[in-house]
């Protein structure tokens, strides 16, 4: 086995965030939490954490029989299960093996009993016949409950991540890497997830190299492998051998200068060869992320994400917490404009950290403005907060997930009462902030002439806008190629909505990925965009983008793009009208 | 010398799964020596139930229970009981 384990091996998959780096990784379980940490026992210590195990094992076959004790006479056929599962807690090659390798190798119980288990599911996955396999599979969950115990109340977690590591996950949900210390994570690879995934968007944010979408990458690596990530390339080795390491030392190298040199550009004004000037701004999660926005660039915060405070906690943020975070952000920034959108999320389900499938389409589901119109208190607490920062700089609010004209206007009759609050109580504030909404479900960008009626600016969100017009789900794999933000329809859309706005005298912005990538400007100057916004660290070439962009040209270039019928078809007039741009900077 | 072992088919439609094991299994650890259950060449513990699963055993597939010791004579002829029972199901 050990031979097997130690070949080079390289997989292919979604490069979600360019970058490479080299490191030992760092498995996170199924579940995303209950990380097992590995740390060595003294010899003297052997005995107590062999105790330590058997006292899990005991009240892990103690709760089993008091399910048993408990359970009715027509669940016979169940407790008969039970009973095998605390034959199985006492089985020597779970219990026997977890004593023997905590001796032997004088390692902590829960490490013991998770490497007997992997040690066992490598076995069971060797049986030749299906059925059995499963089934087999299965009894390995038994120990599930003895590592609860061991673990106590408070289970190893991501956030405890001590080193400088590769998260190597099957995938990783908002609230997962909401807690991860993300100055200690070299790079990400997953199982599941596309360049559009949470894991994807985040990892792009901090400039942290990724490689999603590799199927099964959780089941080839162990704790501790050494990786290599390039997440340029969509690629990574497990067990580089040396030749491979020095290969991807120079990549690396070569990566760093070519960044460094469209960097230096980042800091100048965009304005096309006609001399349009953009507004190239940043989308930010954490408060910390604004030092990335100026050191890129950034002309402001054209997205302010705010649901970082509401995840894994066990309350509502209170109105003075948000204040102070949303002060730091507008003060930095000021004058340069912060666009502060409100909760995006149903809040409920992040504060009672319930898993996020309890909603059957939760992407159709209560979410964003419906939720904040629902939970008027919440709402107004953030709104309060964030009136009261615009005190102290530039600030735009920002409606999510408006689906219909009413809940425009709802919004801002609470933005008002929220006012009136505040003036009651004679607290500084700023009433005249710019109100937009999002444009991101199909019904507002059809209706957008209306909508302009009622705001000061349109910020479309590109990936929920393709999303909700494709029907594509983009963190699964098998349709994600079908996410294709140059389909025509997209494009068509960007066009109603576009004039629209210009008609009305509204602002039109566009925050979605789609404006992080350089190619895509030209397509959006030409509909006429006048600010994009997008993850720091792709400012700098989205304005070298810019700086070579016609605007006068790129009209007439969507004047032919909507002739075509496939993305396609928009991706060949796209590429014969600016293809000398479209050059790997 | 007596027989020391036994030569058994697994008869119930699931194979020798966990239920089914664990009633061989507890049989098995009664024993004073090691009880075997082999499956080609390949020999496990017959008290350890997760042992038993890795041989994989469906509907047919023939087994060989084997003791060490004499003593446990009773023992390997209670197992091939349960096995031909069908492990009572």
């Amino acid at each position: 086995m050990s031979d097997k384990e130690t070949r080079e091996i390289t997989l292919k998959g979604i490069g979600a965030s360019p970058g490479i780096c080299i490191g030992k990784a760092y498995l996170v379980d199924k579940a995303g939490v209950d990380v097992v940490k590995k740390y060595a026992i003294h010899e003297s210590d052997l005995e107590k954490e062999k105790n330590r195990f058997r006292i899990a094992v005991k009240k892990a076959k103690d709760d089993l029989h008091a399910l048993v004790e408990n359970s009715h006479e027509d669940f016979r056929e169940h407790a008969d299960i039970l009973e095998t599962h605390v034959a199985l807690l006492k089985d020597k090659m779970l219990y026997g093996k977890t004593i023997e390798t905590i001796e032997k190798e004088g390692v902590n119980a829960e490490w013991a009993l998770r490497k007997v288990v992997s040690d066992l599911q490598t076995l069971f996955r060797r049986m030749p016949d299906a059925y059995l396999r499963e089934r087999a599979a299965d009894v390995v969950h038994v120990s599930d409950p003895i590592m609860r115990n061991l673990m106590g109340a408070d289970p190893a977690n991501v956030k405890d991540i001590d080193k400088r590591v590769i998260l190597v996950a099957a995938d990783l949900s908002p609230a997962e890497t909401s807690q991860i210390q993300l100055e200690r994570i070299m790079g990400f690879v997953t199982d599941l997830g596309g360049m559009t995934s949470h894991t994807g968007i985040i990892a792009r944010t901090l400039e942290i190299p990724a490689v999603l979408g590799l199927d099964d990458v959780t089941r080839r690596v162990q704790n501790e492998d050494l990786l290599v990530v390039d997440g340029t390339r969509g690629e990574m080795v497990i067990h580089p051998v040396e030749d491979t390491l020095v290969r991807f030392v120079r990549r690396r190298m070569a990566y760093e200068v070519r960044k460094a040199t469209i960097m230096r550009g980042g800091h100048f004004p965009a304005q096309t060869l006609d001399g349009v000037t953009v507004q190239v701004m940043g989308n930010i999660e954490l408060p910390e992320e604004v030092v990335s926005v100026r050191d890129h660039g950034g002309d402001g915060i054209g997205l302010y994400r705010t649901e970082f405070q509401y995840l894994s906690r066990p309350l509502f943020p209170s109105e003075s917490e948000l204040f102070e975070k949303y002060r730091d952000v507008v003060e930095v920034m000021a004058p340069q404009p912060v666009t502060i959108r409100t909760l995006d999320i149903n809040g409920d389900k992040a504060i009672a950290r319930h898993s996020e499938t309890t909603e059957k389409n939760p992407a159709l589901g209560l979410r964003g403005i419906r939720y904040c119109l629902k939970e008027a208190d919440v709402f107004k607490t953030q709104i309060r907060a964030i009136l009261r920062a615009a005190a102290f700089g530039n600030v735009r609010i920002l409606f999510p997930m408006v689906s219909t004209y009413d809940e425009i206007l709802e919004a801002k009759r609470m933005l008002d009462e929220a006012a009136e609050s505040l003036d009651r109580e004679g607290a500084k504030f700023d009433r005249n902030v710019a109100i937009g909404m999002m444009i991101e479900v199909p019904s507002v960008a059809i209706m957008a002439d209306i909508m302009a009626k009622e705001v000061d600016f349109f910020s479309i969100g590109t990936n929920d806008l393709i999303q909700y017009t494709l029907a594509i789900d983009r963190g699964n794999r098998h349709v994600s190629h079908l996410y294709q933000p140059l389909h025509p329809a997209i494009i068509r859309m960007l066009r109603q909505v576009s004039d629209a706005a210009r008609e009305n005298g509204v602002g039109v912005f566009i925050c979605g990925e789609m404006a992080g990538e350089p190619i895509h400007a030209p397509v959006l100057l030409g509909l006429g965009m006048t600010e994009l916004s997008m993850n720091p660290q792709s400012i700098p070439s989205v304005k070298r983008m810019v700086r070579s962009v016609n605007t006068e040209d790129a009209r007439e270039m969507i004047t032919d793009i909507l002739r075509e019928a496939t993305a396609e078809g928009v991706r060949r007039v796209l590429q014969a009208a600016c293809g000398d741009l479209m050059r790997d900077p | 010398m007596k027989e020391t072992s036994k030569h058994v088919v697994i008869t119930n439609e699931l194979g020798l799964h966990a239920r089914a094991a664990a009633k061989m299994a507890d049989i098995a650890r009664e024993a004073e020596s090691t009880v075997w259950a082999i499956k080609g060449d390949h020999a496990v513990d017959a008290g350890s139930i997760i042992d038993l699963l890795t041989l994989g055993c469906s509907e047919g597939s023939p087994l060989t229970i084997r003791i060490d010791s004499q003593s446990d004579l009773n023992i390997l002829n209670r197992i091939a009981l349960l096995i031909e029972d069908g492990f009572g199901e």
